[in-house]
């Protein structure tokens, strides 16, 4: 919007600039770019002090407004149909319920223990399986030998629903943080294998073929080449990752835990502390949507820099 | 056209200024018997057959032939980026096999890295041996040579598909290469900047001596560039067959020619008549 007056960024100064190219071979180059003037720039295409309504909504406050208004009016619903008493307290308590129970969790010391263990597992979770997924991906998209060995077993392995690995984790690495994290690993390591070997896959064989001729090979070409182009789609894996890692972890915590968010949820269950579920609940959306928003950053720069 | 051609050539070059290195030594290339067929069974479709040719060093050589004749497969066997299916490139007293590092090859589209600038893409031809300091000035004057050092931070889809194809032989021309393939390098030009990277061209080839295969549409381009043209097309009487050499023509005098001359139009003509194209 503002690059307008830039010229570095903008289509229509590019065509003077080029007036002294060929200096070096004493041939006169003015029109060299007359001829072929670039696309124009898109992020010029805004009015510059016009006010237009994808305007407003370009902007990060008003997004972020405007995000907001939906879970206002839900917590207003929410607020109004218990005070009008079409619930019990105990199927759903009001807002402030909720809002104590927080409260009295923060003063106990509870509170920030159960987020904290529960992000640390989900972070940890998260970089081990998106690692693994990503070099398990390049691996199965890039090499066909590869391919053909692993590409049935680790879709088998896909196969297998979520919980069904709980027991088995917990057999062979007890309640401790090794067997969530685990689970949790599992969980991230398939959309980002799947995406990644998918896309490596389908990576524009000229460019590859380019890199090729000009001497590039194996690590160097998958790094110049072949990663940069898939970016974009790593990312997408990433994001329905992390998303997969905070269904893990809560499948996790339901199970076996003695502590976390997904403790937190059992344990009121069992207590009938329904305010502390409803807290729960709305800790998880809050702290997912957190972590997504802030992958959701990188992947803006990542796509900005490298598609 | 022929007028601007001509007050547009720079007087017989300054070798030092299309200099971009001091090793280069240009490298013969011999096809023998090179035959290559797409597909297997019924649908196998044999694209080149019976290629044998010598191009000698430091030689230009064009090569003309009608879409979809082979030439773009030619000039990737001749680079190793694909295998002929009977005979053989040799480059040097070499066979070529794989890809080959002698060998910089200008391809029919830019085929740039969308993510590098034009200066990190033409970085990428830099041969392995050069240090960061004598590659970053030579992709500096290279740069300059194709008219982009204003763009050197431009990303390739911020810059005209002209700009990109010349960024893209500049990348090429990086590698000092033995033999330098260049694929229709001047196709999206328009007729003015053609010229001019024509005559860089043969600028940058006086002051280091490299031997160029060159595919063209424009017969006049090749005309003017060769020191031979082959024609790439079907043998009458042989149709199914795929392309051959149908045709080979020495083109007299030294460089830089009168694009006037009578003698060129003759050629010019004939050569027409052998693409097909009648009274001209
Ligand atoms: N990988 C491939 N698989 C199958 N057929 C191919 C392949 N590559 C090229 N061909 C065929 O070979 C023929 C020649 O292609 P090529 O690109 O060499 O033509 P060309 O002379 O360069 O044409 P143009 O002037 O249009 O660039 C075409 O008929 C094409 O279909
Ligand atoms: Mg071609």
């Amino acid at each position: 919007m503002t690059q307008l007056g830039n010229p570095d960024l903008t289509g229509n100064s590019v065509t003077p600039t080029s007036a002294h190219g060929l200096k070096a071979t004493g041939v006169d180059v003015t029109t060299a770019g007359a001829a072929q003037p670039p696309a124009p720039d898109q992020g010029g295409s805004t009015p510059a002090n016009g006010w237009s309504p994808a305007g407003v909504l370009e902007k990060g406050w008003a997004r972020l407004l405007l995000g907001l208004l939906l879970p206002a009016a839900l917590i207003g619903a929410w607020q109004w149909s218990t005070s009008a008493g079409l619930f019990s307290v105990v199927q759903l308590p009001p807002p402030a319920m909720v809002f104590e129970a927080a409260a009295d969790l923060i003063q106990r010391g509870e509170l920030g223990q159960h987020v904290a263990i529960s992000t640390q597992r989900v972070l940890i979770g998260f970089a081990f399986g998106a690692g693994l997924g990503l070099a398990f991906g390049a691996l199965v998209g890039l090499s066909r030998v590869a391919d053909v060995l692993l590409a049935p077993t680790i879709g088998a392995l896909r196969a297998v629903p979520s919980l069904a690995w709980v027991p088995l984790l917990i057999l062979w690495m007890k309640i401790g943080e090794d067997s969530k994290v685990t689970l949790i690993m599992i969980g991230a390591f398939f959309p980002v294998f799947t995406t990644v070997s998918l896309a490596l896959r389908h990576v524009d064989k000229n460019l590859v073929e380019a890199g090729r001729a000009f001497g590039l090979k194996g690590l160097k070409l998958l790094t110049t080449v072949q990663l940069p182009a898939v970016v974009p789609s790593v990312f997408s894996g990433l994001r329905l990752a992390l998303a997969q890692a905070w269904l893990f972890l809560v499948a996790a915590e339901l199970i076996a835990s003695s502590m976390g968010l997904g403790f937190l949820l059992t344990d009121s269950q069992n207590n009938g502390r329904t305010d502390r579920l409803l807290l729960a609940i709305v800790l998880l959306a809050v702290i997912g949507k957190i972590t997504d928003a802030l992958l959701g950053v990188a992947e803006k720069w990542a796509v900005k820099r490298w598609a | 056209m022929t007028a601007v051609a001509a007050s547009a050539r720079p007087s017989a070059s300054a070798p030092s200024a299309a200099r971009t290195s001091d090793l280069s030594s240009a490298l013969p290339v011999s096809f023998r018997g090179l035959r290559r067929t797409f597909g297997t069974g019924g649908s196998a479709h044999t694209v080149l057959r019976d290629i044998d040719f010598d191009v000698r060093e430091g030689e230009v050589l064009a090569i003309l032939g009608p879409s979809g004749c082979g030439k773009s497969t030619l000039l990737r066997a001749t680079a190793g980026l694909d295998a002929p299916s009977a005979g053989s490139v040799n480059i040097g007293t070499t066979p070529v096999q794989g890809i080959d590092p002698r060998c910089a090859f200008a391809f029919q589209e830019p085929r740039l890295l969308p993510w590098h600038t034009l200066q990190a893409n033409i970085a990428i031809g830099l041969p392995k041996s050069s240090s960061a300091k004598t590659g970053k000035a030579k992709v500096a004057r290279l740069l300059e040579l194709v008219g982009l050092d204003k763009f050197a931070k431009h990303r390739p889809r911020e810059v005209s598909g002209g700009m990109a194809q010349r960024a893209s032989l500049a990348r090429a021309l990086a590698r000092n290469p033995g033999v330098l393939l260049l694929d229709e390098p001047f196709g999206a030009l328009d007729a003015l900047t053609r010229i001019k990277m024509q005559d860089l061209l043969l600028e940058i080839h006086a002051a280091e001596p490299t031997t160029v295969l060159l595919v063209t549409h424009d017969v006049d381009e090749a005309l003017q560039l060769a020191d031979r043209i082959v024609v790439l097309g079907k043998e009458p009487g042989r149709e199914g067959d795929g392309a051959t050499i149908v045709r080979t023509v020495v083109v007299p005098d030294e460089r830089p020619r009168d694009r006037g001359s009578a003698e060129l139009a003759r050629m010019r003509s004939s050569l027409l008549e052998s693409l097909g194209v009648e009274g001209h």
